[in-house]
């Protein structure tokens, strides 16, 4: 598998609305996987990262909408403040948007940093509206999740590139 | 008016405007949740959405339980064995239980006392455990199709574990004691003093507040239910205390305590069903009552 391959040096079929769908389906069922001690402090945001592949390169297919609506999904499922994962997805969102140009003229490697960025600010105002709630600080552990949804961002953009690659070159053909 | 500018020209609102959209209406039903609790609806028809996820997403862990149990035929007959050797223990104090509590009932009949309520008991599994820092609740498999409401105790084999704070058709969110403003009326076994136990939203830790300096309490003493609240059956381990900070410069010590109960050990848990209890006049309020009655008459 090629992971180094900038996405804007090859031209693919555009994604299918379903694709989209089913992927953040997926991301919501690995979020929901119960996880105990340090695999769980280590588990990323799945949701957020695959959100996040959407709105670096396909920015024209997904709204800010579709990550407030994630965000309430998991708000739901994380027995959590509605609002919360919401307000913390919408702010990714933006600024994934914001920088879509940019991150277009790096490889799946160089994204990563910035990426763990758009994580890390997107947890940090999920952090403060719930220390303006009243909630304890709940311990530096809570970015881990960021950092390892860092490191996993290369192999992630290679799997979500996969199928769009092969609808391509079958339409090549 | 008519619509000159082709399709490609046309905008929608600008990213920030609508960024600022979506974050307004975050922070305005963060507002609502918390404070108001309006989102009760919204949230069920979320629930039924999710459940399904849920239930697929702890496949793997059911299927790893299978698979162990298929494994562990040995260790299943020794447990098998240690089991029956309990049972018999537990079946002599329960006969012990059952002639004391028919003589508890009999003493509390000759004092006219109101009798204890019998709880009824029902077993649902861990569904998911959130991976939320911010608040401590597990949700559990059973929900309002089941019978589940809002304000059971939850209890597992070693104490209490919290309380139903929210209950959908399939599923019901549990708030553990360890959950930052949970409060649990508790006594201490040794002397019978009676406080609230509140939890401080770290794991693991409980705290008993505003009980003064020089208050006889010690550490390693054992907590239990009071059942004064109506919610927790009275005498149910809820917390040990671990820690007592008695500095003079405040009116109040710091005791910390660790909760009885483990909720990362075990995946069944009991939903206790109490009954409401009935708010019973007084029997001054009734002699009151009674006398003006008398005196219109």
């Amino acid at each position: 598998m090629t992971l180094a391959n900038s996405p804007r040096h090859e031209i693919l079929m555009p994604v299918k609305g379903w694709f989209i769908m089913l992927s953040l389906i997926v991301a919501l069922l690995l979020n929901l996987i119960p996880l105990t001690g340090t695999a769980r402090a280590l588990q990323p945001d799945f949701v957020a990262l695959v959100m996040l592949y959407w709105y670096v390169n396909e920015p024209q297919r997904v709204g800010i909408g579709m990550a407030f609506w994630m965000g309430l999904l998991m708000d739901l499922s994380n027995a959590s403040t509605f609002g919360q994962h919401a307000l913390g997805y919408s702010v990714m969102a933006f600024m994934a948007l914001v920088f879509n140009r940019r991150m277009g003229i790096f490889d799946g490697y160089k994204q990563a940093p910035q990426i763990g960025l758009v994580l890390l600010s997107g947890q940090i105002v999920t952090l403060l509206a719930a220390l303006f709630a009243g909630s304890p600080f709940p311990g530096w552990n809570f970015f881990l999740g960021s950092i390892v949804g860092m490191l996993l961002w290369p192999l992630l953009s290679a799997i979500l590139r996969a199928p769009q690659k092969l609808w391509s070159a079958s339409d090549a053909r | 008016m008519i619509e000159i500018s082709p399709r490609f020209f046309r905008h929608s609102p600008s990213l920030l405007a609508r960024t600022a959209f979506f974050v307004i209406l975050s922070l305005l039903l963060m507002a609502l949740d918390s404070r108001f609790r309006y989102l009760g609806g919204v949230r069920e028809i979320f629930s039924v959405i999710v459940y399904p996820l849920q239930k697929l997403a702890h496949v793997p862990v059911s299927m790893y339980d299978a698979a162990s149990e298929l494994f562990q035929h040995s260790e299943i007959a020794e447990e098998n064995a240690h089991l029956k050797q309990q049972h018999l223990v537990d079946k002599g104090q329960l006969l012990r239980l059952r002639a004391l509590e028919a003589e508890n009932n009999q003493l509390r009949k000759l004092l006219n006392a109101t009798q204890r309520i019998k709880n009824k008991a029902m077993v649902a599994e861990i569904l998911h455990v959130p991976h939320d820092p911010f608040n401590r609740k597990v949700l559990l498999d059973k929900g309002s199709m089941s019978g589940i409401e809002a304000g059971q105790a939850v209890v597992d084999d070693i104490g209490v574990v919290g309380q139903v704070t929210r209950n959908y058709p399939l599923a019901s969110e549990v708030t553990l004691l360890t959950d930052r403003d949970h409060s649990v009326p508790v006594q201490v076994v040794r002397n019978g003093l009676r406080s609230i136990i509140s939890g401080t939203g770290r794991e693991g830790v409980l705290e008993l507040r505003y009980m003064a300096i020089n208050t006889d309490i010690q550490e390693g003493d054992a907590l239990v239910t009071s059942g004064i609240d109506g919610v927790y059956p009275p005498g149910l381990p809820v917390a040990v205390v671990s820690q007592i900070d008695r500095n003079p410069n405040y009116i109040f010590a710091r005791i910390t305590c660790t909760p009885a109960s483990g909720v990362n050990q075990n995946q069944q848990l009991l939903i206790l069903s109490t009954p409401a209890p009935r708010a019973g006049t007084p029997a001054e309020a009734t002699k009151m009552k009674s006398r003006q009655e008398a005196r219109r008459q």
